[in-house]
C-alpha cells in the first residue's frame, strides 16, 4: 500500500507550539484568584508524628490554612477508595491519613498563602515533631526477608519454569554464575509535577501532569466523594514522565483537598527534591546461572530478582520472564522475590523489568560465550528461536536475526577479535558489546471520536496523553491518510477526561491502542461520506459501488475513472449534512493473543573507549536495530530510540538514586547530584529499523516504540567494557572504581 | 524564602557600609551558588548588597608582570581572556572545566571562591551537618561519602571545596585582595580556603564584611607544560572527583620549576610545596610522577565509599603530568 502520510516522517504537529512557549503545561494555567501550596516533608523515614506548630506559618499575612492530619477529616479510611489504576496489591499511601510515617519525604503538612514564595516561606516554619522509629532500607542487608512477589498489578505476569534447570547445570559441561546489581532510580522528568484544581461548588477542574486523566478522575471521585462526571482533568502537555505520571501523585491530593475546603483555586507543585519522595525504580538484586553444551546450546537458565517495594504496596514487575523467552532453552527456573522496605513503592519506569532483567541476562550471556570462547552474536544466533517456550505460542512476528543482520553490519562487527583487550587507541582500551531486547507489543481497548465538519476539517479526539513521544503527530497522521484529508485539515485532541476514554500511556501500547481506535472511527467516518457519495442524487457517484471509491486530499473519486470528482466538503453540502460525527471502540483481538505472542525486539551493538590508567567510559557508538512491526513516523520513532539509548547510556554508566540507610532518604536529590548524560557524554548513535510485516499484532500493525530502544543498551555497554577491559562489572552504573577495581565496596565483580 | 531586604551597590566603600547593621548580611555576585542556597533554607540572609554594579571587572596586567582579575569578572571572561589564555593557559584550562557556559557567564570571580561545598548532607535540612549548623555531627562520614575528602579532613567534617578555578589558582600562587571595615589586606592563595578541623562551618579566612576586590597572580613560567586534569562521572556539568592543575618549568627533561594542586580530595585546593621541592632538578618521568603522588596522598584516608579517590587521585596526578610534558 503506498500511503501518503502514515509511515512518513512528519514533523511533530505541536513542534511550533513547544517551541514557542505556547504549549501549556499544567503549571502554566492562570486563574483569577489563585493561591498556591508548598507541601512539607518529613524528615524521618519511620516514626509518629507527635506533634505540629503552624502557629508561626499561620500568623502570616496571606497564610490561608496549613493542612496536616490533624485537621484533615472526612476523608475516606477504606483504603480501596485510594487505589488507582496502577496501584499494586496492598494498602495505597493516603496523606494526612494519621500521624504515621511511612517514608523519607513523606508530605507531613501543606500551606497554602497567596503567593507560592509566601507559601514557601511559610512551610519552612512549621515545626514537626517526631517519635522515630528504626528503619529499615538496605535491600542488600535484607533478602533473607524476602517473600514470593504476589500477582495484583496490571501487567505482571507470575514467572514460569520449565524442565530441571539445577540438574542441567550440574551436567553442564560450561557454565557461569554472577550477581547484578542495581541501585533505585528516579524519572527525573524535566517538567515537574504540578496540579492547578477549580472547584466551582459544582464540579472540580484540575489541570494536571498525568499519563492517564481518567486514572486522576477515577481516583479523585473516589478520595474525595465526588461523581466523575463532576470531576474534569486536562492534561494537554506533558514535559516527559516515563512512567511517573501512571499513578496520581501527592501534589494531585493536595490541590484538590485545599480547593475543595477553602473553595479557591489552588495551585500545588512539587519540588525537585520532592520528585525523589515517591515512585522510581526498585533496587534489585539478581542471580543468574547458565549452562551451555560445548557446541554453545544453551541447556538452563537459573534467573533470580530480589527487588524491593513499601511496606505498604506489593510493586511487581517483569524482570525475569524475559529470560524464558529470548533464547530456546529447554530447562529454565524463574524466581522473583520482593522485599519490604520504609520507602515508597516503587513505580513503572521506562521498560520496567525488562530494562534490569535484560540487563543481567544478556551480561551472563556474554560470560557464557566467553567461557566457550565462542563470539557472543554467533552464541545468540545459535539460540535463537521462533517460538515463545513459556507459552508454546509463535510469535506474531520476530525480525531479530534481520536486526542482528543488519545491526552487525552497520557496526562493522565482522572485524571484531574475540579476545579481551585486543583493541587499543591510545591510552584507552577499546571494546564493542552486543545484546539482545524484547519487550511486549500490546494493545489495550480505546475509544477515540471524530467530528469533520462542512468546511472539511476533521478533529479527532481521545483521553489519551502525549508525554513527549509524539501522540499527537502519529494520531494526526493516521486519521489523515485513513479519511483521506489533508494532514493540515487534522487537529488531534487529547488530555481531557471529556474526551472518548484511552488507556493510561504507557507499555508502548499508545499507537497501538489509540491508533486503532482512531483508525476505526476515520473509517467509520469515511463509510458515511462515501454513502453520502452514492446515496445524494446531485452526487457524480449517485448508485455507485461506494466499494469503488476513494478519498484522496479531500476529494472522493473513482481511480478507474477520472472523468468525475467531488470534494468531502461538497457531498456534505449536497447530502445536506453539516457535520459527521462518530466514536468508536478499538480493541485487541482475544483470540490472536491466545495463538500469538506479541513482541517487538532490537539487537544493540556499542562501542566503549575505557581509559586504561582513569577507568572513565566513553561509549563512542552505538548501533541499535529494532523490529517494532509498521513505523508510523520514521522521525518522532527514531526519536523514541534515540531518547531510549541516551537512557541506556545513562543507566550503564552514571544513573543512581543514592540512598542513605542513615536516615532511609535518597541524597543526591538535585539534577547536579543525579547524574544523567550530558551532550559531550553521547557520541554516534544510529537507528536502524528493519523491516518487519505484521498482520496478526492489530489492525495498524504497530508494535510500539517508547521502550524497546533502552532495554538492551546497559547490557551491549557492560559487554563492551568487559571486552575492552576484561573486567566483568556487574554493579550498575559502571563507574572507574568499579573498571579498576578499586572501590571499596564493591565485592561483587570479579576479573576474569 | 526568607524576606530580605537588596540594595544595589556602586561604589566599593559603599558596599562594605551596605552590609553594617544587618545580623546576616551577603554579597550577591553572579548569585549561581547563593541562591540555590537560600532557595534549599542553607543560607538565610536578611539582606543582600548586590555587588555586580562594582567597577571591578577588569582584568590588567600588573607591574610586575603579573595579572589582576577583577572580582567580579565572570568566569566566562576570565577564562576566555587573552591575557589569561596566554600567560596562565592553566587557569583558562581550569576555569572551562567547571561547570557550564550558562553558569560560567553568571560566575564571578569572587564568588568563586566562596561556594560552598556539594555535599549532599548540607544541603538537606533534614540531616545533620556541622558545616550547615555547628554541633549537629557529620552525616556523611557514615553516610555516602563518595565526593567526600581523604586530606585533611577531621571528625566533624570531610567535605571537599567544589571550585575548580582555585585548584588552578592554588598551583599558581595567587593572592587575593579583599577590602573591609578594618581596611585593605592581601591574603596568600594557601591561607584563604580552611581545614575543617572543629569550626566546618568556616570556608576561609575571610572575615564578615570583607570584600574580596581581585585576585593576583605573580608572573610565571608555566604556559608550556601546563595541564588541568578533571576526573568524573560524566563529562560536563559535573564537579570533580578529582583533579589536578599540573605545571612544570623544564630544562631539558628536568625539572626547574613544578607546580602541583588537587581539587576534590579535601576542604580546600590541596597543595603541599615540600612534595613539590623535592622534585625540583628530578628528571622528567612518569616515575618520577608517580613517586610525587605516593609523597603527596601519603597521608590521604578514605571513608568506604571515597577510598578509591587515594589511588585515582595518583593516577590522576601521573596523567596530568604526563599530558603537560606534552604540550610545547
Ligand atoms: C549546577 C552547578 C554546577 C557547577 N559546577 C561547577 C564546577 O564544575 N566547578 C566549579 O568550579 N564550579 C561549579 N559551579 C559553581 C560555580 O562556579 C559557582 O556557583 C560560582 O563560581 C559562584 O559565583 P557567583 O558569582 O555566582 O557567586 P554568588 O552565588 O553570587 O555568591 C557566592 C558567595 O560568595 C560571596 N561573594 C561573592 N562575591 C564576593 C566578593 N567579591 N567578595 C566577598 N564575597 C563574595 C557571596 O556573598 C556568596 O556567599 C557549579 C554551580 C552549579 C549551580
Ligand atoms: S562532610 Fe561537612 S558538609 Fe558534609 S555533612 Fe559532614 S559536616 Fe556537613
Amino acid at each position: 500500500m503506498t500511503t501518503k502520510y502514515i509511515g512518513k516522517p512528519a514533523s511533530r504537529v505541536d513542534g511550533l507550539e513547544k517551541v514557542t512557549g505556547k504549549a501549556r503545561y499544567s503549571a502554566d494555567f492562570k486563574v483569577e484568584g489563585l493561591t498556591y501550596g508548598f507541601i512539607v516533608s518529613s524528615s524521618i523515614a519511620k516514626g509518629k508524628i507527635t506533634g505540629i506548630d503552624s502557629s508561626r506559618a499561620l500568623a502570616l499575612d496571606g497564610v490561608l490554612q496549613v493542612f496536616t492530619h490533624e485537621n484533615v477529616r472526612n476523608l475516606p479510611w477504606f483504603k480501596l477508595r485510594y487505589t488507582d489504576l496502577d496501584a499494586p496489591s496492598g494498602t495505597p499511601f493516603r496523606p494526612f491519613y494519621d500521624n504515621t510515617i511511612r517514608f523519607s519525604m513523606q508530605p507531613v503538612a501543606l500551606v497554602i498563602a497567596e503567593t507560592f514564595e509566601l507559601a514557601r516561606y511559610a512551610s519552612s516554619l512549621i515545626k514537626v515533631d517526631y517519635e522515630e522509629e528504626t528503619h529499615t532500607s538496605s535491600l542488600y542487608q535484607n533478602i533473607s526477608k524476602s517473600f514470593k512477589a504476589p500477582k495484583g498489578k496490571i501487567g505482571y505476569v507470575p514467572p514460569k519454569s520449565r524442565g530441571n534447570a539445577d540438574a542441567a547445570y550440574e551436567d553442564a559441561a560450561f557454565k557461569i554464575q554472577a550477581e547484578y546489581k542495581h541501585s533505585a532510580e528516579h524519572h527525573n522528568p524535566m517538567e515537574l509535577f504540578s496540579t492547578t484544581a477549580i472547584w466551582d461548588n459544582e464540579k472540580l477542574t484540575v489541570y494536571d501532569k498525568t499519563q492517564g486523566v481518567s486514572n486522576c478522575q477515577f481516583y479523585i471521585g473516589n478520595v474525595f466523594g465526588l461523581a466523575y462526571k463532576d470531576v474534569r482533568i486536562i492534561s494537554p502537555y506533558v514535559g516527559g514522565a516515563f512512567g511517573s505520571g501512571l499513578r496520581p501523585q501527592h501534589q494531585l491530593f493536595m490541590a484538590v483537598l485545599a480547593a475543595l475546603e477553602l473553595k479557591r483555586p489552588v495551585k500545588v507543585g512539587l519540588t525537585r527534591q520532592q520528585m525523589f519522595s515517591f515512585g522510581h525504580r526498585p533496587a534489585t538484586l539478581q542471580k543468574l546461572a547458565l549452562s551451555a553444551s560445548p557446541e554453545g546450546t544453551l541447556e538452563s537458565v537459573r534467573h533470580e530478582a530480589y527487588s524491593e517495594t513499601s511496606q505498604f504496596e506489593n510493586y511487581t514487575e517483569v524482570i525475569v520472564n524475559w529470560s524464558a523467552t529470548m533464547y530456546a532453552c529447554e530447562n529454565v527456573e524463574l524466581k522473583y522475590e520482593l522485599v519490604k522496605l520504609d520507602t515508597f513503592t516503587p513505580l513503572d519506569m521506562r521498560a520496567p523489568g525488562a530494562v534490569t532483567g535484560v540487563h543481567a541476562m544478556e551480561s551472563a550471556m556474554d560470560e557464557l560465550a566467553y567461557t566457550l570462547k565462542m563470539d557472543p552474536l554467533i552464541f545468540r544466533l545459535k539460540n535463537y528461536t521462533d517460538e515463545d517456550q513459556v507459552n508454546e505460542k509463535p510469535f506474531s512476528s520476530k525480525e531479530l536475526v534481520a536486526c542482528y543482520r543488519e545491526g552487525a553490519e552497520k557496526f562493522g562487527w565482522a572485524a571484531r577479535n574475540v579476545e579481551p583487550r585486543s583493541m587499543r587507541d591510545g591510552k584507552n582500551l577499546v571494546g564493542w558489546g552486543v545484546a539482545t531486547a524484547a519487550w511486549d507489543a500490546n494493545q489495550m481497548p480505546s475509544r477515540a471520536k471524530a467530528l469533520l465538519s462542512i468546511d472539511g476539517k476533521l478533529v479527532v479526539s481521545s483521553g489519551t496523553s502525549d508525554i513527549g513521544t509524539g501522540t499527537y503527530t502519529i494520531m494526526t497522521q493516521i486519521a489523515a491518510e485513513i479519511l483521506g484529508i489533508a494532514i493540515e485539515n487534522v487537529t488531534f485532541k487529547l488530555g481531557d477526561t471529556n474526551l472518548p476514554l484511552a488507556p493510561l500511556e504507557g507499555g508502548s501500547w499508545t499507537a497501538a491502542s489509540v491508533g486503532s481506535a482512531v483508525k476505526t472511527v476515520c473509517e467509520d467516518v469515511r463509510k458515511i461520506l462515501l454513502k453520502h457519495a452514492v446515496k445524494t442524487k446531485a452526487s457524480p457517484f449517485y448508485n455507485y459501488d461506494p466499494n469503488k471509491l476513494q478519498i484522496d486530499s479531500g476529494e472522493i473519486f473513482d481511480p478507474n475513472d477520472s472523468s468525475k470528482g467531488i470534494s468531502v466538503t461538497e457531498i456534505m453540502r449536497l447530502a445536506g449534512v453539516n457535520s459527521i460525527e462518530e466514536t468508536s471502540t478499538s480493541g485487541p483481538n482475544p483470540l490472536v493473543g491466545r495463538k500469538y505472542t506479541m513482541n517487538s525486539h532490537a539487537a544493540v551493538f556499542a562501542e566503549v573507549k575505557v581509559d586504561e590508567d582513569l577507568g572513565t567510559v566513553d561509549v563512542t557508538r552505538v548501533v541499535c536495530a529494532v523490529a517494532a512491526g509498521k513505523i508510523l513516523n520514521p522521525k518522532t520513532a527514531r526519536s523514541q530510540i534515540l531518547g531510549g539509548v541516551v537512557w541506556g547510556i545513562s543507566k550503564a554508566l552514571e544513573e543512581e538514586s543514592k540512598l542513605d540507610h542513615q536516615y532511609g532518604r535518597f541524597m543526591n536529590h538535585n539534577l547536579s547530584e543525579y547524574h544523567v548524560p550530558v551532550n559531550k557524554d553521547i557520541n554516534d548513535i544510529e537507528v536502524i529499523f528493519v523491516e518487519e510485516k505484521d498482520d496478526i499484532v492489530n489492525p495498524l500493525g504497530v508494535k510500539g516504540v517508547g521502550e524497546i530502544g533502552i532495554i538492551g543498551v546497559a547490557g551491549a555497554i557492560a559487554n563492551a567494557v568487559f571486552h575492552a577491559t576484561g573486567v566483568r562489572v556487574r554493579n550498575l552504573p559502571i563507574t572507574m572504581d568499579k573498571v579498576l577495581q578499586i572501590a571499596e565496596d564493591d565485592r561483587n565483580q570479579v576479573a576474569v | 524564602m526568607n524576606s530580605f531586604s537588596y540594595n544595589k551597590v556602586t561604589e566599593v566603600a559603599e558596599a562594605v557600609a551596605d552590609l553594617t547593621g544587618h545580623a546576616n548580611a551577603r554579597f550577591i555576585a553572579g548569585g549561581t551558588n547563593l541562591l540555590d542556597l537560600m532557595k534549599e533554607n542553607v543560607a538565610r540572609p536578611d539582606h543582600l548588597t548586590d555587588i555586580n554594579k562594582l567597577a571591578l571587572t577588569a582584568i590588567e596586567e600588573t607591574e610586575d608582570g603579573g595579572l589582576s582579575l577583577g572580582a567580579l569578572a565572570t568566569n566566562a571572561d576570565t577564562a576566555w581572556n587573552e591575557l589569561v589564555e596566554r600567560k596562565y593557559p592553566l587557569l583558562s584550562q581550569a576555569i572551562l572545566a567547571g561547570a557550564s557556559p550558562q553558569l560560567r557567564n553568571m560566575a564571578t570571580n569572587g564568588g568563586n571562591l566562596f561556594q560552598r561545598t556539594r555535599c549532599y548532607y548540607f544541603y538537606d535540612t533534614a540531616t545533620a551537618c556541622n558545616k550547615r549548623e555547628p554541633g549537629s555531627g557529620c552525616s556523611a562520614i557514615n553516610g555516602i561519602n563518595r565526593i567526600h575528602a581523604i586530606l585533611g579532613t577531621s571528625e566533624h567534617c570531610i567535605a571537599t571545596h567544589p571550585s575548580d578555578m582555585c585548584v588552578a589558582l592554588a598551583a599558581l600562587d595567587a593572592k587575593v585582595n579583599v577590602t573591609g571595615p578594618y581596611g585593605d589586606r592581601v591574603i596568600e592563595f594557601r591561607d584563604f580556603h580552611r581545614l575543617p578541623g572543629d569550626t566546618p562551618h568556616l570556608d576561609n579566612n575571610v572575615q564578615d564584611g570583607e570584600l574580596v576586590t581581585s585576585i593576583e597572580l605573580p608572573p610565571s613560567n608555566f604556559t608550556q607544560h601546563f595541564h588541568y586534569l578533571k576526573v568524573r562521572e560524566r563529562q560536563s556539568y559535573a564537579f570533580a572527583l578529582v583533579s589536578v592543575a599540573a605545571a612544570l618549568e623544564l630544562d631539558g627533561n628536568t625539572i626547574k620549576d613544578i607546580r602541583l594542586a588537587l581539587g576534590g580530595v579535601a576542604h580546600k585546593p590541596w597543595r603541599d610545596c615540600s612534595c613539590e621541592e623535592a622534585f625540583i632538578g628530578q628528571e622528567a618521568t612518569e616515575a618520577n610522577f608517580r613517586a610525587l603522588a605516593e609523597m603527596i596522598l601519603a597521608d590521604a584516608k578514605g571513608y568506604g565509599s571515597n577510598t578509591f579517590k587515594i589511588e585515582l587521585a595518583k593516577r590522576a596526578i601521573v596523567r596530568a603530568f604526563s599530558e603537560a610534558l606534552k604540550n610545547n
